[in-house]
């Protein structure tokens, strides 16, 4: 369905000072979009005091950015995000949403598709126009990672989420010029139906896995906290975070944090070292997007070597501490 | 406390990658040799329903919609000690997207009445869309809370724990509410001997889109474009050695090697 309907627009999340890295590669892959469609970018931000946000917004590609700045908007609430970005959405008319697959993203697209009677697909991989139709062809990952499929929305906006560094950010230019426009939040006060009445952070010692550039990772085989020690060892050893798959984190070896996979989170590092684990396409949906993986499995046919780069066959529990004390002996090298 | 869970018959998603074919043709997917199951990210949803049954009380309604609906795959939750299944079984719901999915199955719910929750899986593990729950919620004007890992119900306020990125938010809302259950909440239980008995005896209710009052015409916002498998070449070098501890100094060698480390 053709509407009139016209630009891509961005919704950026602010975190820790500033857009979020998603939203600047959702600006980053907007940008493309919207120049094969010889449209505007638009970013859209919210929350109290974030008006100095939207410079950086332009950096990163933005013609446009829409603020709603508002001590309403200040903390995360979805019932307020989803009816204050369905407003913004009804004013800006974009022919294409792009948000980040986030805690946030997750929930809002979807209810706000529906608001605006149209359609969302999480979690998108790619983004590019239909050089015919020039509808927004929508990548995802389906059945787990074993398939993927292009999805056309017939209806606008085209709203899509993207998977954390799927796509490229453009490096910040600050020679470049924008418009900010402010927008109200126009918040109604029946939207609210949950309330949020405390925000628990269960931080993990060290680094982030999902900001760490080493991942050291361990599977079922790994076998017990004990196990999950000698990882440990390896993984300070290079300044890397600790993962696992779905298994260890079950049976408390590990805490649920640390879980990578589609049902926990999905990194990009530069290395991913996977020790004992097979490969499942739920866990390689976490983990597919590092640059290098490195396997230690005992199953020479296991999947995890049809995406490794480097790999060994044997029992972790004998190749780990030779590789731990190698590696230790070449890093002071 | 009348629950109703959303529940899916889908392909094996823990079958080998190996066995996983896709009809170009139909853009469909098959697991070879591996016959279909419930949903496990539904299950999670049916085990915080017996839960919150062992707390409180009350009926806990299956709703599976499809076509080709084995019995005994149904039946699961039944036997997992859900007490009423309900299918929604007919070419014509098949037919659709995320959101005629969604409509129907609010349709359903409507019908059903009578209810104070109604959870749903994080997302269906052959879809991978995250979206039915959110939906059904929208269309029926609930409150909506998506990926919770743990639910109490006191004085007819929910207080539920939802996990987020950096760890969890405790949020309270009234009832009727959707919520849609991530892994955190805990390992589904096995049927037993004795729920495999009284699930036998229990008939599934069947509707047709013209129970629920469904529009043949519903709309459909979202084409499938194409469904491929992506390749990956086997392209892994592998570390030689006679024994194992040889191959992990090989390992290392070659990462130091390659700069990778």
């Amino acid at each position: 369905m053709m509407s009139d309907n016209t630009g891509v627009a961005v919704y950026c999340e602010i975190k820790d000072d500033k857009i979020m890295p998603i939203a600047a590669e959702g600006l980053g892959v907007g940008r493309k979009l919207a120049d094969s469609l010889g449209q505007e970018l638009a970013a859209v931000i919210l929350g109290s005091g974030v008006g100095t946000y939207a410079q950086q917004a332009i950096e990163y590609g933005a013609d446009k950015v829409y603020v709603v700045d508002d001590a309403q908007v200040k903390e995360y609430q979805p019932d307020v995000y989803v009816s204050v970005l369905e407003n913004a959405a009804k004013k800006i008319k974009p022919q294409i949403v792009i948000m980040g697959q986030t805690d946030a993203g997750r929930e809002i697209a979807p209810r706000m598709a529906y608001r605006l009677e149209t359609a969302a697909i999480l979690d998108c991989v790619d983004l590019d126009i239909d050089s015919d139709t020039k509808r927004l062809l929508q990548t995802k990952p389906v059945y787990g990672g074993n398939a993927q499929a292009v999805f056309v929305n017939e209806t606008d906006p085209q709203i899509a989420t993207i998977r954390t560094k799927a796509m490229e950010a453009l490096e910040p230019d600050a020679s470049r010029k924008g418009e900010v426009v402010n927008i109200p939040a126009e918040i109604d006060a029946a939207a609210l139906k949950t309330k949020i009445v405390q925000r628990v952070a269960e931080e993990v010692a060290g680094i982030k896995i999902e900001d760490a550039s080493i991942v050291v990772s361990g599977g079922r085989g790994i076998g017990s906290v004990e196990g999950f020690k000698q990882l440990e060892e390896l993984a300070t050893l290079m300044k890397g975070a600790l993962g696992a798959s779905r298994p260890p984190c079950d049976n408390n070896w590990i805490p649920e944090t640390a879980q990578v996979g589609l049902t926990g989170k999905i990194i990009a590092p530069d290395v991913y070292i996977a020790v004992a684990i097979s490969g499942s396409s739920q866990h390689m949906s976490g983990c597919s997007g590092a640059k290098t993986i490195v396997a230690i499995n005992k199953d020479k046919e296991a999947n995890i070597f049809r995406y490794a780069r480097y790999g060994v066959v044997g029992d972790w529990k004998k190749v780990l501490p030779a590789f731990t004390e190698k590696l230790k002996e070449l890093m002071a090298s | 406390m009348n629950i109703i869970v959303c529940v899916k018959q889908v392909i094996d998603p823990e079958a080998p990658p190996a066995s996983f074919k896709i009809d170009t043709e139909h853009n469909k997917a098959d697991m070879h040799g591996a016959p279909p199951v419930i949903d496990p990210y539904g299950e999670y949803a049916v085990e915080a329903a017996l839960r919150l049954k062992e707390a409180n009380g009350g009926t806990i309604t299956i709703m599976v919609m499809g076509v080709n609906l084995l019995r005994e795959v149904v039946k699961k939750p039944l036997a997992m000690g859900a007490d009423e299944l309900i299918l929604l079984e007919d070419e014509a719901f098949t037919k659709g997207d995320g959101w005629s999915t969604a409509q129907a199955l609010a349709l359903a719910i409507k019908k059903k009445g009578d209810y104070d929750l109604i959870l749903c899986g994080r997302e269906a593990s052959d879809t991978n869309a995250g979206q039915t729950g959110l939906a059904i919620a929208e269309i029926l004007g609930l409150s909506c809370i998506n990926l919770a890992r743990k639910i109490e119900v006191a004085d007819s306020t929910l207080k539920v724990e939802r996990v987020n990125l950096s760890g969890y938010d405790v949020i309270e809302s009234s009832l009727p509410a959707v919520i849609t259950i991530s892994n955190e909440v805990g390992e589904p239980r096995y049927p037993t001997i004795k729920g495999i008995m009284a699930a036998k005896k229990i008939e599934p209710v069947i509707w047709k889109p013209n129970d629920i009052g469904l529009d043949a015409h519903a709309s459909v916002k979202t084409k499938l474009h194409r469904l491929f498998q992506p390749v990956h070449e086997g392209k892994c070098e592998f570390a030689e050695g006679d024994t194992e501890e040889e191959m992990a100094v090989n390992l290392a060698n070659k990462l130091r090697e390659s700069k990778t480390i």
